[in-house]
């Protein structure tokens, strides 16, 4: 057992460190130093950065434009960005959509899709979720019916994230309304400007425009755009989810969130004496660290394991269900902190000091890190069947 | 980075299981409560090494570390084998060796890993929660060597020790003694715990001669090292604990019916197995921290790693033990039931070498807590 990095993946950490505080644009800065809500147009130039580096997409096949980094590398590459505060990049093509079509599409879809996502030229959502169908997400109503060379599609997706923003949509869409459930389903490419679509946004609880509800009335869209065989959707949903995670855990941004604590617990007295002094704030600030500790250690399990090309083990289980969990614990005690500052929402510079500024917006909008990829409920339900094995209801 | 076990650990972790399981299954911890030690297990420990695991080869040791410890006790911890080796091993025998003199090493090391002694540390002291210090004992230089005066309570492994190693203080500042058994001023009284194991109340007003003060290091350095390396190693015991009222837990899921059907069938206990699963992982995970740096020479560095560990298994454990109770129902309290010697096990390592608060308390007050450079 050997806790360390090699010298190696050491340096390259240093490379990806200079590289970052040299390349970032100072609004940007700014930004990731208050940890403010990055706009689309702020995450796609910070796309279209690391692209010109090479880094967009770590996790991808050289064949298809990925740097060919070790499985430490790439770990040590995001770790670096979340550390430093990055804008998180859209996932939907990058970490989505692209391994799918790597998996399951023909050269042909490969060639028009694949490029577009690496350079940020085009941009992706997901049409997953419907009003009536979440973690039943089998039970979809979204039709495509087909009508010579095309389908035509007609129904409504929700929690399309960004949608407004996005270029492609990719859609779970029911092909055969006799078949049972799963096995009716294919996996539909949409380009988001064909007459009948439209994406109508919402607001989060955050206060940001996140989300969307996305209509479809009798959009015809090429047959050629299955990703997989009619009816075969199911199958590529499946592999999309299951694609490597390690680092769904946040311990980056969980990270940052407890140096943030810490400055808020500083900067904030009471009766003159700062909260970080307190021993009731401090044993609430220690051990919410120790338990981001016990769940970086998993992640480096996890991380340690995709070096050795092992399968992931029940470590990387835990990591969505904590890792989420953790993060919503953090800003739930920067929250506590601020005391009546957390009362302030979306004033002008001055009111709360500018450390404190996303952190209420932060606290509600997180509240989705338990629901979304698969709410924690449902995780809970495949871990009790797969990795305890208990009986099914 | 790499998590695995080497082949040496992988071939300890063998030979350990399959000796708790041929030598102390749990029906032998059961047996063995509040009751006598076995000597000749102990002594055939010696001979297998494993008494000699974590010392280096200069004091006649195996030259081992932590991790090696951890997956022994990780082992032991499954079917609570009650030998005293965190108290008189890790805690005991890592102040002896980071004290004592060469000679001294001779004299009481040499025994200790063979097995032919057991060693305890005296040096909990009553109003005292966990201090690295002793307080109110104190030993004063008289002809020949030392007068000992004090009590000690709580000595992990003093029921069963030949020798003790007692804290005091001597002009103000931290000292230790090695006290045989048996020396005239020296009671030692024999006290049940709630996992069987039992322990020793000491209580002394002795002579001791000169050479049984340990010379050979600090003795305040080898106290927080023997504590951080004994807080460690109780992680790595409650792993094998928390694992083994998991298997025992899910096993009654799978059994047990009612309605007709295995009650692990139900959402609500299988929620509340994933989440005991969960925390056994987030146990294992930092484990492999605090083995790793439970000897490192940096105290700021050692105590990061031994209170993170103590302190997630003291959440962590707990909830597992607790939840186990819980998920047997009404056989679950039965004194017959073995998922009571898990749970009571649990909560004596969880108070053992230091508790929650205690730790939480600690890592705060390093001084990396509040450095907001790192990181940045």
């Amino acid at each position: 057992m050997d806790l360390s990095f090699s010298a190696e993946d050491n340096a390259f950490r240093h490379e990806v460190r200079a590289w970052i505080r040299e390349s970032m644009p100072t609004d940007i800065a700014a930004k990731a130093e208050i940890d403010a809500h990055f706009d689309m147009a702020d995450v796609m130039r910070w796309h279209k950065i690391l692209f010109a580096r090479g880094w967009v997409a770590p996790h991808w096949p050289k064949r298809f434009g990925g740097p060919g980094l070790t499985a430490t590398q790439r770990f040590v590459l995001t770790e670096e960005l979340e550390l430093a505060g990055a804008p998180a990049l859209s996932p939907f093509g990058l970490s989505m959509v692209g391994p799918a079509i790597m998996q399951f599409g023909t050269p042909e879809q490969q060639e028009r899709f694949l490029p577009p996502i690496l350079r940020g030229d085009e941009v992706w959502c997901q049409g997953y979720s419907e009003p009536g169908s979440g973690s039943d997400l089998a039970s979809l109503r979204t039709t495509a019916r087909i009508d010579g060379d095309d389908l035509i599609v007609d129904g409504q997706k929700t929690w399309t994230t960004y949608a407004q923003y996005a270029d492609w949509i990719f859609c779970l869409v029911r092909t055969n309304p006799g078949a049972k459930k799963q096995a009716g389903i294919s996996f539909l490419l949409v380009d988001m400007k064909t007459p009948g679509v439209e994406a109508r946004p919402m607001l989060t609880i955050g206060n940001t425009p996140a989300f969307c509800d996305t209509f479809f009335a009798n959009v015809r869209v090429p047959r050629a755009n299955l990703i997989g065989p009619l009816d075969g959707g199911w199958t590529v949903a499946k592999a999309l989810l299951g694609h490597e995670r390690t680092l769904i855990a946040a311990v980056g941004p969980s990270q940052r969130m407890i140096r943030r604590i810490k400055r808020i617990a500083t900067d904030t007295t009471d009766g003159g004496q700062a909260l970080i002094d307190d021993p009731a704030w401090r044993s609430r600030i220690a051990r919410l660290e120790v338990k981001l500790q016990a769940l970086q250690m998993a992640n480096y399990r996890a991380l340690a394991g995709a070096a050795l090309g092992h399968a992931p083990g029940p470590e990387s289980s835990i990591l969505k269900l904590r890792g989420s969990e953790i993060y919503q614990q953090t800003f739930e005690l920067a929250f506590d902190l601020m005391g009546s500052h957390a009362l302030a929402w979306f004033n002008e510079p001055g009111v709360i000091p500018e450390l404190e500024q996303w952190v209420a917006s932060g606290y509600c909008y997180n509240r989705a890190t338990t629901i979304y990829g698969g709410s924690n409920e449902i995780q809970k339900n495949i871990i009790a069947k797969m990795l305890l094995g208990l009986p099914g209801a | 980075m790499n998590f695995e076990l080497s082949e040496e650990q992988q071939l300890l972790q063998q030979n350990a299981r399959a000796f708790v399981k041929q030598r102390s299954p749990l029906s032998r911890a059961r047996k063995l409560r509040d009751g006598a030690l076995d000597r000749a297990l102990w002594r055939e420990m010696g001979d297998l090494g494993w008494l000699s695991l974590p010392f280096a080869e200069d004091v006649g040791g195996f030259g081992g570390n932590f991790v090696d410890v951890a997956v022994l006790l990780e082992v032991f911890g499954s079917t609570l084998v009650p030998e005293p080796y965190l108290a008189s091993i890790v805690l005991a025998g890592t102040v002896l060796a980071r004290a004592g003199t060469p000679d001294q090493h001779q004299r009481w090391l040499s025994a200790m890993m063979e097995g032919r002694t057991i060693v305890a540390l005296a040096h909990d002291e009553p109003g005292h929660r966990f201090s690295p210090r002793p307080h109110s004992a104190v030993a004063v230089a008289v002809a020949d060597g030392y007068r000992l005066r004090g009590r000690k309570e709580f000595v992990l492994g003093g029921q069963h020790a030949d020798v003790f190693v007692i804290s005091a203080l001597v002009g103000g500042e931290p000292a230790l003694f090695v006290v045989p058994c048996g020396t005239e001023g020296l009671t030692v009284r024999s006290i049940r715990t709630i996992d069987g194991q039992g322990a020793a109340m000491l209580e002394f007003d002795s002579h001791v001669p000169s050479d049984q003060r340990l010379t050979g290091g600090d003795p305040g350095d080898a106290l927080d090292r023997g504590l951080d390396a004994a807080a460690a190693m109780t992680v790595a015991e409650g792993l094998g604990v928390c694992r083994s009222a998991l298997e025992l837990t899910l096993s009654h899921l799978k059994t047990r019916e009612q309605f007709g059907v295995p009650i692990g069938s139900f959402q609500a206990l299988q929620h509340r197995a994933v989440e005991m699963f969960v925390e056994v992982e987030l146990v294992r995970s930092i484990l492999a921290l605090a083995a790793a740096r439970a000897d490192h020479d940096n105290p700021d560095v050692r105590h990061h790693a031994t209170s993170s560990a103590k302190v997630q298994l003291a959440m962590s454990g707990r909830f597992v033990a607790q939840q186990a109770v819980q998920l047997h129902g009404g056989i679950g309290i039965t004194d017959e039931h073995d998922i009571g010697l898990y749970f009571k096990r649990m909560h004596a390592l969880t108070l053992a070498f230091g508790d929650e608060e205690h730790h939480v308390r600690r890592f705060g007050a390093r001084p990396a807590f509040t450095d907001l450079r790192a990181n940045s």
